[in-house]
């Protein structure tokens, strides 16, 4: 094990990719909870394919891929908070529209360019081999500055997830933190996106969330699993498929999938068990 | 000055009116019930006093050394708090969240408060349990406490008895009661329980999405909509 391992980290490739992969976890596992109780789980689904369309543009043009994906996620998910929020239009169905016209955009503008080649491939499905030092250093910055203000606003955070309302009538300006909410996810979305691919990077947000919510049953608990749960799941990811050599993407996907299922046994049976020795107690003092 | 001011005030959702001509006071120890049938614009009244709507035609004055944040609110339950993991602690906490401004984390004197208001409810022993295991007169009681966290002063309560069996209902009225005339907090709250509106307010208001009624519990007894509304029962 110790073999794979130092035999993995001299690849310079795999350690940039792992540090930002743990990174991007980190956060996006944070958010997920938020947003998952919120109910905005699609609005990362939808972030993701934008981001599939401007990273298509940003290789058409030779510009640096996170320079013009980034400003252009933000964006999108001002709108699709908005959207979201608005009682006038269905919010799944403009969101759907959103994410497959950007999706479309990006592949017509892919085949234009390089031709359907692995890049398409690569942007769907993620590549581990895409960072360059300069994203690495960048991802370091941003990351740091979502974990900054996410333990910085969590007391409002959490205020705003439980009940907006009650929030917003004590003033609390919860469409800012809504914003903030927003803006977080989108970075983060970007900067994993190319790694995880952009079919894929949303369960990054989802799974761990719902993962923790299984077995937790506080909000910080919540929150503090579910950050574990995510990071110890890509770490794991990234290793397997480097041993399997399969996409690193799916296979983190995978060991998520594999983490819910155990958690979900677990909170499951103890459930039952509780049940039952509920049950026992006052069958006991009849 | 009163606490709260309501001048030829009406309420729309885009455009639609849905409550007006309201006119009325809540001065400071009064316990004001709200009455009226399903869709009379209750819940919107209370959205309005809690500025989450703006008034489409008249105005909505807070006065006496009331400051529109220190209004506590207990809401209509959402679906999505329903499952929410969340312990009781945590949620009773976050209704200090107001006094906190701009500053990112509780205070010791916060949790101090949150504990004092756990225990004001006697809810004490469910302090660390998972809010959404609790039953539903439980769950009430720690968003209770939660508002009171917010407050000192006005209470605003949205049916606060709805789907709680008899006996919880009671046990609420009951401790709403107590705070309102032991501790001398203002209460302003919406049921449609008249019977039991009828034994506790102070004052009545009635909607039928305009103002029917405003006025003292009594006096609302011998009106027209007060007899109509009540099928003369509560004289008895
Ligand atoms: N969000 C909303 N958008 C549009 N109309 C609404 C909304 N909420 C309530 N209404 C309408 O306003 C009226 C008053 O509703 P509400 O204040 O919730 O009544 P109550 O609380 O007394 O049952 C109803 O006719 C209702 O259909
Ligand atoms: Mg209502």
């Amino acid at each position: 094990m110790l073999n794979i391992l130092s035999e993995m980290f001299s690849y310079t490739f795999l350690v940039r990719a792992v540090i930002v992969g743990l990174l991007v976890s980190l956060c996006s596992s944070l958010l997920g909870v938020s947003l998952v109780l919120k109910r905005y789980s699609m609005i990362g689904d939808g972030l993701s394919h934008v981001g599939f369309g401007a990273l298509a543009v940003a290789t058409a043009m030779n510009a640096a891929p996170l320079t013009i994906s980034i400003p252009v996620v933000v964006i999108a998910a001002f709108l699709l908070l908005r959207i979201s929020e608005s009682s006038k239009i269905k919010g799944d169905a403009a969101i759907a529209i959103i994410s497959t016209s950007s999706l479309a955009l990006g592949v017509v503008v892919i085949s234009q360019t390089t031709g359907m080649n692995t890049d398409v491939c690569n942007y769907m499905f993620g590549s581990i081999l895409v960072m360059s030092k300069g994203d690495v250093k960048l991802s370091i910055v941003l990351a740091a500055a979502v974990l900054a203000l996410f333990i910085l606003f969590y007391n409002k955070i959490f205020a705003v997830t439980f009940d907006e309302s009650f929030s917003r009538a004590t003033g609390v300006k919860t469409s800012a933190y809504n914003m903030l909410l927003a803006l977080l996810t989108a970075i983060t979305i970007v900067l994993g996106m190319r790694m995880m691919g952009a079919l894929l990077i949303s369960s990054l947000v989802i799974f761990p969330a719902l993962t923790s919510m299984r077995v937790c049953k506080r909000f910080f608990s919540v929150t503090v699993c579910s950050a574990t749960v995510s990071v110890v799941c890509f770490f794991v990811g990234v290793v397997l498929s480097y041993i399997y050599e399969t996409p690193t993407g799916a296979s983190v996907v995978v060991v998520n999938i594999a983490a819910f299922l155990l958690f979900w046994l677990f909170g499951a049976s103890r459930t039952l068990f509780r049940a039952k020795s509920a049950n026992a107690v006052t069958e006991d003092e009849q | 000055m009163a606490f709260i001011t309501c001048r030829d005030a009406a309420f729309a959702y885009e455009g639609k009116t849905a409550v007006s001509g309201l006119n009325f006071e809540v001065n400071q120890g009064d316990y004001l019930c709200i009455v009226g049938e399903n869709g009379s614009g209750k819940s919107t009244l209370v959205k309005g006093l809690l500025r989450l709507m703006r008034p489409q035609s008249g105005e909505v004055l807070t006065g006496d050394g009331l400051d529109s944040r220190e209004i506590g609110y207990l809401p209509q339950q959402t679906a999505a708090q329903k499952d929410f993991p969340a312990s009781a602690f945590e949620v009773v906490l976050s209704g200090r969240l107001a006094s906190r401004g701009l500053l990112p984390f509780y205070s010791r004197e916060d949790r101090k408060i949150a504990l004092q208001n756990i225990e004001r409810l006697g809810i004490s022993d469910l302090k660390s349990r998972c809010y959404r295991e609790l039953s539903g007169g439980q769950q009430q009681r720690v968003l209770l406490a939660r508002a009171l966290c917010a407050t000192q002063k006005l209470l605003l309560l949205d049916e606060p008895v709805a789907g709680l069996d008899p006996l919880v209902t009671q046990e609420m009225y009951r401790i709403i009661n107590e705070l309102c005339r032991e501790e001398g907090l203002t209460v302003v709250m919406v049921s449609h329980d008249i019977q039991s509106a009828v034994k506790y307010a102070s004052h009545i208001l009635h909607l039928q999405n305009a103002q029917v009624f405003f006025g003292k519990t009594a006096d609302y007894l011998l009106s027209d909509a007060g007899r109509t509304f009540t099928g003369g029962k509560a004289n008895a």
